[in-house]
């Protein structure tokens, strides 16, 4: 019987069109955690931040030009939110043999260029992202700890303008940790955006 | 006149002539109604970039479809605003794309990802495929006999 379950959840990992038609998680599902490897080459799991009342997690990548017109903003969220215990927390979901650019070095390197103030952690074998349902590139999980657990209370866009940074009107991120922060409900929990597909051989 | 002094008009002539292509841009109002044709041909509307290693790929395959009868492609570039002169315009020149090429510059993502199709996430390649009495939205790459099998089941 284990056979099959495995043989099932492999079956169910291969299949991208589950992936893409939202098997991942919704608002209010527990969010697993994980133990990537950073930059620094030091292992890195949710558990490990004991005084975060919450993470952004972002799947990113060194390659796609909607990320790298995001490196600035996803910055200077972590500069705003860390210290008020929402630390970001970037997770490159492409397999670095699908694409040039994407491997822990690639991803050491642009860390440091850019001065990331975050953990920049490689999806080792693929197994996160499926899991959380991202689909592309930058894609958004705003988690909120409950206990032992994080429970996801806002996926998607981290603003309302990818491609021209001086137009963002609506900063869906900001605005979902500041409504956790204040004790509420995010009003917008789930937005869109334009992304690089995730790189999968 | 010599031919090395033919040269330079020979290139400026090729260089003006190349500087004609024009790649309209559109809001999402301006194109909807392109994504609403009703329209014989089966239409194939194919959401790219040029800086989309996916979308590159398999933007031949739409090429070859667009010459078949009873298909009418139509490419939307995603490409960036800045980009559109210096990147997109000499990839359409370079590839010599004869399928229909617009630019889709409309900051508001969020409202028209959901109007092409709810199902749609944002991540590029995607595809939209209708006829007049079906329509289907392929957030995916296509190999080429995937991307032709799934268009001949609207004819």
């Amino acid at each position: 019987m284990k056979i099959i379950f495995f043989a099932y959840s492999l079956l169910f990992l291969s299949t991208p069109t589950d992936l893409v038609n939202g098997d991942g998680y919704k608002i209010g599902d527990v969010a697993i955690d994980f133990s990537l490897p950073n930059v620094d080459g030091e292992m890195v799991s949710l558990a490990d931040f004991e005084d975060a009342k919450g993470f952004i997690l972002i799947f990113t990548c060194n390659t796609c030009p909607y990320s790298v017109a995001y490196e600035d903003r996803i910055i200077a969220l972590d500069m705003a939110y860390k210290s008020k215990g929402y630390p970001v927390i970037a997770i490159n979901p492409n397999d670095p043999a699908a694409i040039d650019g994407d491997d822990l070095a690639d991803m050491k390197v642009r860390a440091t260029e850019k001065g990331f103030s975050f953990p920049y952690l490689q999806d080792v074998g693929q197994q996160v992202y499926p899991q959380y349902g991202a689909t592309k590139t930058p894609h958004v999980f705003v988690l909120q700890k409950e206990g032992k657990n994080n429970i996801v209370r806002y996926i998607g866009a981290i603003d309302d303008s990818s491609r021209k940074p001086n137009k963002v009107k609506k900063r869906y991120v900001e605005q979902a940790v500041d409504a956790l922060l204040a004790g509420k409900s995010p009003s917008t929990t789930t937005t869109k955006a334009i992304g690089c597909s995730i790189k999968t051989l | 006149m010599k031919p090395n002094r033919l040269l330079p008009i020979l290139l400026f002539a090729i260089y003006s002539f190349a500087q004609t292509t024009e790649v309209a841009s559109f809001d999402y109002q301006q194109l909807q109604p392109l994504l609403h044709q009703n329209s014989e041909s089966v239409q194939v509307v194919n959401f790219w970039a040029t800086w989309c290693a996916p979308c590159i790929k398999e933007l031949p395959y739409f090429e070859e479809l667009n010459k078949l009868e009873g298909v009418e492609v139509l490419l939307v570039s995603l490409d960036f605003p800045k980009h559109k002169q210096k990147r997109l315009i000499p990839f359409v020149e370079k590839h010599k794309l004869q399928s229909k090429v617009v630019h889709l510059d409309d900051e508001n993502e969020n409202y028209w990802i959901n109007e092409i199709s709810t199902t749609w996430s944002g991540a590029l390649p995607a595809t939209l495929i209708y006829s007049q009495n079906r329509r289907g939205f392929y957030e995916q790459s296509f190999t080429k006999s995937e991307l032709f099998k799934e268009v001949k089941s609207y004819f």
